[in-house]
């Protein structure tokens, strides 16, 4: 008979691919996030019908399976007890019957929950997705892209598991259980009344291993994760391992954590092994309790042999569904943390939304700063930038200067509303870029990233992100003036090369001017370059310059930079130093009035450039 | 951790039978090893347990033939003796149920023991693979060893084999009890379970099939996602949204339609064989009841009961071990991939010259000292007699027509040549790809060269202990590495002994210690995700005070300050030179301010040297560095 638990318990791990000791957040799903549950509720959207079929099928085929043994009662009963041969006809074939309905119902509840649960996990991706699309930088900062991803694949298989498994086995368990008693009631109360006591301790010690493993588990994989996390470290960092002779030192480090782990996962695991020999002892006590009692019953004449035979049934069934529960409820309470990321990401608020009655034209390229703080965190104590006042006339060339972390990125992030400002206000064309529709201020100000990512495709496909419908002619216009002609002539296909996944193909000086083009292709208004030179050869980078000055003059065009050779040609220089205007003038003013700069100067004229690009 | 259980796709499909079973093998050698007694009191406990639980369901026929039938048959019931029987039973019961926790609690032990050795046993060796083996594989298919491939170790171990071992016996035990009930009813069980093996079978392999469908569909999605999420940002400033949503859906709905039908398939074999085993039980109802009417041999009332007992308890592990078969194959090639890590070969090392602190007396000879006395000496100890010589450590590299090629057939330098005198700085300009970076490799020894020399004060670095070797070189790379830790950590990781004192000076040379101040934590800041929350520049400054703590007599920058701004680097340049006075530095860059005060550049293109000199030198020959020089002043 234990044998019939353990295949249910193998049939159930193995189903569901989840191992018994794969047991999370306890706590969470103690505290029983319902507002959790309701946002996943709606995710099964379309997919309603095939998940209320499922339960609704698996109780049928429930039902099934609690008149079999009621029928193999009254066959050994009236069939061959009493030497009727049609009576064991009659019964034999209802039992095959109902074991095809069984059969029937069963394949048709896999069908619902197999097409619910993967229609499931696709809303699941689908709204994660759209939401991550209209995150806003900040809130792309706050979620890393490895942490997206996993919400998006693992966290996602997760729930989809654990959904299958609620649809088809947790209404299957319970039924069971409830229907089994009812049957045995309904064949002995007395006895009933035996396993009812079995079922309360058996229950409470599945309720009692549960609750103490669980917490341990949780710790233990914390712990496990910052021992994967750390041999994650030392492949990509072996080189550094190498050089320092470190390898003693990790490996002490690892032996040191690995036996802690073991501890802990000994530690919970040996309570969570109770759980087999505890069935054993309820199940024997049952089969002791139902022989000693079951052969008075019968003897008495108030039960018979079949009646025993189904007692039996009923009792394992009971058991089996008991030990369902418990297992459902660990299982959840893993996917309750996977439930959790993926809520997070769907309640994430976009921090930037487009106003009401959005003005959808940008009317010039000029450009004003007016007492702008800006903080990441929106925390005065933490500001990034303070007291920007600037402003830029349509058409002028600014160059930005300024060590690391003085406040360059943000502080062109803010033109295009890549952030919002904390107090004060940016202006474009002398509006408020709050008031703009975002789209309409996103074309008009092209910013080209410091982090420049090129997509898989064809270099007319990336250029093409500038402007979907360009010709290759437009392109080829752009890519003249990045100075990316020249390099893409020389490839293989032309402009109908293939860029590898983040262009790794292409070094890292075309990779920006590649992103250059993309930009230009835009026609923008205003067009921001975030130290996207930096790859790129001075001469080259004089040039795109030149040909920025001819060929687009009425753009505004804001250069940030660590070169000066790239700034000092600009209209005008702002200077930034730990986040505020420490200078803001032409070149020849700067390099008699400002400090910083005439320091930056001075050591750049020393030499300056870059080997790569000018060697080839 | 380990949500993958679908994990490695076909991966043991190219694995044929011989190697599974070597594998396997191996890898319950691996167990035997440690756990000899263990495994044989589980061994024994199982084979127990599997028995007390057969005579609990054989209990039945005796229950009815010997006890209730008399009974009902007495007058008077006499139930003493069925009270005894009883009273028997719970002890073997209970015996069972001890039994059961024994092994259970045992193997608990064995398992997460097992893998607590293995997972060292990989690491440790993990630590002593050459560089090679990092740079030619996928960091994450390493870490899928450790977290994928473990834990389908885990699954066999404590779960698989056990339930093998249970249901074998169980198979074995019921089929000898049905055999010596009655023949003719086990013939019918064993058609039905015929059947249900090969039902198993076929739907089994169409949903493993599925289920492959489903992992590539998954990793496309992945990459998908992976690629787009990179760039979500230049998504938001191309307002590129929409467009990057249609590609989204359309793999999406590819994996919802592999996932859907994978689940389809394995969630119908469970029904199929559960009613097929009701079906097996009418069956042999309606065969066995025919029998005893027509009173064939002794099926008695009580026989057939039993018998249909037996028969529910036979179909159930069957189907167990036709589904455990495949959780052992995956096992297989986890293990594979374990043992295959364990093979590989570690990094050789011949050399037998150590490095010691030394200092030198009156007569110019050096005395080994234990105190760091900023002195180093080669000592060379004869294999034969055992004398022991030292040389001064002087910083001295030399490369004589060195060739070298990560693979074969493609060279990537050639006929090097260099002669680094000591306290010279030499610096390595040249385009990606040029091979700088392989200079420094080769003088780590984190790869051999082919042909040519390698000298290191005269000495030939194969000669020299590589441990020695590379703790005699500082080396700072462009990518930082930090550790999990607080920042007094990470920097301590360049001497393990150096005090908080020492360390915070090296900060300060580094020019991190402002910056450092500032965290929330100043030097007890938690890092984590390789120092994520600072930027590149910081992290650059930090793994440049961590070779400052090591205080190394060589140093090695490759693109060390790259990330670092032009203003903040002269700092830290002034601070290095200071540590380095009259020790060998090289220094790779591609920043001209950065080498151009070096002793001699090297201006590398295609893995040869093509010109050397002094930064005046070189601005003389008008060669390329002159163009290149120039190049940059046209702009000026």
């Amino acid at each position: 008979m234990i044998i019939l638990l353990r295949i249910y318990e193998d049939v159930f791990l193995g189903l569901f691919m989840i191992d018994h000791i794969e047991i999370n957040n306890y706590n969470l799903y103690l505290r029983g996030n319902l507002l959790m549950l309701k946002m996943l509720y709606q995710q099964i959207g379309e997919y309603k019908r095939d998940t209320i079929l499922t339960p609704i099928f698996t109780a049928l085929e429930v039902l099934m399976e609690i008149f079999i043994p009621f029928v193999i009662a009254s066959l050994i009963d009236e069939g061959i007890d009493k030497g009727n041969m049609e009576k064991v006809y009659f019964y034999g074939g209802l039992m095959v019957v109902l074991a095809l309905l069984s059969l029937l119902f069963g394949v048709l509840a896999g069908r619902f929950a197999a097409s619910a649960s993967a229609g499931f996990a696709y809303n699941l991706r689908e709204s994660m997705y759209s939401k991550i699309q209209t995150f806003s930088f900040a809130n792309i900062d706050k979620f890393s892209t490895a942490g997206l991803i996993t919400r998006l694949t693992t966290d996602v298989t997760n729930l989809q598991n654990a959904f299958q498994m609620v649809i088809r086995i947790a209404v299957r368990a319970p039924l069971m259980l409830i229907c089994s008693m009812f049957m045995c009631f309904a064949i002995n109360k007395s006895l009933s009344l035996i396993f009812l006591a079995a079922l309360v301790f058996l229950g409470a010690v599945l309720i009692f291993v549960a609750t103490r493993t669980m917490p341990i588990f949780h710790e233990v994989f914390q712990k496990y994760d910052d021992v994967n996390a750390s041999v994650q470290e030392n492949i990509a960092g072996m080189r550094v391992v190498k050089a320092f002779v470190r390898e003693k030192y990790e490996n002490g480090k690892f032996a040191q954590a690995t036996e802690n782990l073991y501890k802990m996962f000994v530690r919970a695991e040996s309570i969570l092994v109770l759980n087999n020999p505890v069935m054993s002892l309820v199940v024997y006590g049952c089969i002791i309790a139902l022989s000693w009692f079951g052969a008075q019953f019968i003897v008495s004449g108030t039960m018979t042999t079949g009646n025993l035979t189904s007692l039996f049934s009923y009792v394992m069934g009971m058991m089996v569904s008991l030990m369902m529960v418990s297992m459902i409820f660990v299982m959840l309470s893993m996917s309750t943390a996977s439930g959790e990321r993926i809520v997070e990401v769907l309640n994430e608020v976009p921090d930037l939304a487009n106003p009401q009655e959005a003005l959808t034209e940008v009317a010039d390229s000029s450009i004003d700063f007016k007492e702008v703080y800006f903080s990441y965190q929106n925390d005065a104590e933490k500001d990034v930038l303070q007291d920007i006042n600037l402003h830029i006339n349509a058409g002028e060339t600014i160059g930005i200067i300024g060590g690391t972390g003085s406040g360059k990125t943000s502080l062109i992030s803010l033109i295009s509303r890549l952030y919002d400002v904390r107090s004060g206000a940016v202006y474009v064309g002398g509006r408020d870029v709050r008031e703009y529709d975002m789209e309409v201020l996103r074309d008009q100000v092209a910013v080209v990233l410091q982090k420049n990512i090129l997509f898989s495709g064809t270099i007319l496909d990336n250029l093409r992100w500038g402007k979907e419908d360009a010709t290759e002619e437009e392109c080829r216009e752009a890519c003249l003036q990045a100075c990316a002609d020249e390099f893409i002539q020389l490839m293989p296909d032309g402009y109908h090369t293939r860029i590898e996944q983040g262009g790794s193909n292409v070094s890292g000086g075309q990779k920006q001017r590649l992103c250059i083009a993309r930009a230009l292709l835009k026609k923008p208004k205003i067009l921001i370059l975030d130290d996207s030179t930096s790859a790129v050869d001075t001469a080259t980078d004089a040039k795109i310059r030149k040909a920025f000055a001819e060929r687009i003059p009425g753009t505004t065009k804001i250069i940030v930079s660590q070169r000066i050779s790239s700034v000092q040609d600009a209209d005008k220089i702002l200077v930034l130093e730990k986040g505020r205007v420490n200078g803001f003038a032409p070149h020849e003013q700067l390099l008699r009035e400002n400090q910083i700069y005439q320091e930056i100067y001075q050591a750049q004229m020393k030499g300056d450039g870059d080997f790569d690009e000018k060697m080839n | 951790m380990g949500h993958h259980k679908h994990g490695h796709p076909g991966g043991f499909e190219q694995m044929d039978n011989q190697v599974k079973w070597s594998v396997l093998k191996r890898l319950f050698s691996v167990v035997w090893e440690n756990y000899k007694f263990s495994c044989l009191t589980v061994f024994v406990c199982i084979i127990a347990s599997a028995l007390i639980s057969l005579c609990s369901t054989l209990f039945m026929k005796t229950l009815i033939d010997d006890y209730i039938v008399p009974l009902m048959a007495a007058s008077v019931p006499d139930f003493s003796e069925l009270a005894q029987a009883l009273a028997y039973l719970t002890v073997i019961l209970l015996a069972g149920v001890i039994c059961s926790y024994a092994y259970n609690r045992i193997m608990v032990n064995v398992t997460q023991g097992t893998l607590r050795n293995v997972r060292i046993k990989m690491f440790t060796h993990m630590e002593h693979l050459p560089i090679r083996y990092f740079d030619t594989r996928a960091h994450g298919n390493i870490m899928s060893i450790y977290t994928n491939d473990v834990d389908t170790l885990r699954q066999v171990i404590s779960q698989s084999v056990p339930q093998v071992i249970n249901s074998g016996i169980t198979i074995v035990s019921t089929l000898v009890s049905m055999l010596v009930l009655n023949v003719p009813l086990t013939i019918v069980s064993l058609a039905m379970v015929a059947l249900m093996m090969l039902v198993t079978k076929k739907m089994g392999g169409m949903a493993g099939k599925y289920f492959i469908q489903q992992q590539k569909d998954i990793g496309s999605l992945n990459g998908y996602i992976e690629e787009m999420l990179e760039g979500q940002k230049v998504v938001k400033i191309f307002c590129h949204e929409e467009k990057a949503k249609e590609q989204f859906n359309l793999l999406n709905e590819q994996l919802r339609n592999s996932a859907n039908n994978a689940h389809k398939v394995a969630n119908i074999i469970m029904p199929i064989n559960a009613n097929l085993g009701n079906i097996s039980y009418v069956l042999c109802a309606v065969v066995g009841a025919l029998l005893a009417l027509s009173g064939y041999a002794d099926l008695t009332l009580g026989t057939l009961i039993t018998f249909l007992g037996l028969n529910k308890g036979f179909n159930g592990p069957v189907s167990h071990i036709s589904q455990q078969i495949n959780s052992v194959v995956m096992a297989a090639a986890g293990a594979n991939r374990v043992f295959e890590l364990l093979d590989e070969q570690p990094e050789v090392d011949q050399g037998s010259v150590e490095l010691v602190n030394a200092k030198e007396n009156a007569d110019g000879s050096l005395t080994e000292t234990k105190e760091r006395t900023g002195m180093w000496a080669w000592k060379h100890t004869n294999a034969e007699d055992g004398t022991v010589s030292y040389i001064k450590q002087r910083g001295e590299v030399t490369f004589n027509e060195v060739n070298f090629g990560y693979t074969e057939e493609k060279r990537v330098l050639h006929a090097i040549n260099m002669y680094a005198k000591p306290g010279q700085k030499i610096a390595f300009v040249g385009s990606t790809g040029a091979g700088k970076t392989t200079i420094t490799n080769l003088i780590s020894r984190f790869y051999d060269i082919q042909e040519g020399r390698i000298q290191y004060d005269g000495i030939d670095i194969e000669q020299i202990k590589k441990d020695d070797l590379r703790h005699s070189l500082g080396i700072v790379l462009q990518d930082t590495n930090l550790f999990t830790g607080t920042v007094l950590e990470n920097i301590r990781y360049g001497r393990l002994e150096a005090t908080d004192e020492e360390c915070i000076a090296a900060a300060k040379l580094a020019n991190a210690h402002d910056f450092i101040r500032l965290l929330p934590d100043g030097y007890q800041t938690l890092l984590t995700g390789g120092g994520a929350n600072l930027s590149q520049g910081q992290r650059q400054l930090l793994s440049i005070a961590r070779v400052a703590v090591a205080d190394p007599p060589v140093l090695i920058l490759d693109e060390a300050t790259s990330s670092i701004d032009t203003r903040t680097e002269i700092l830290v340049q002034q601070g290095m030179d200071a540590l380095m006075k009259g020790r060998t530095t090289f220094v790779i860059a591609h920043r001209l301010s950065t080498v151009h005060n070096s002793d001699c550049i090297m201006v590398m293109e295609h893995g040869k040297i093509i010109e050397r000199g002094t930064h005046d030198e070189l601005i003389e020959q008008q060669g390329k560095y002159y163009q290149l020089y120039t190049g940059n002043n046209l702009s000026a």
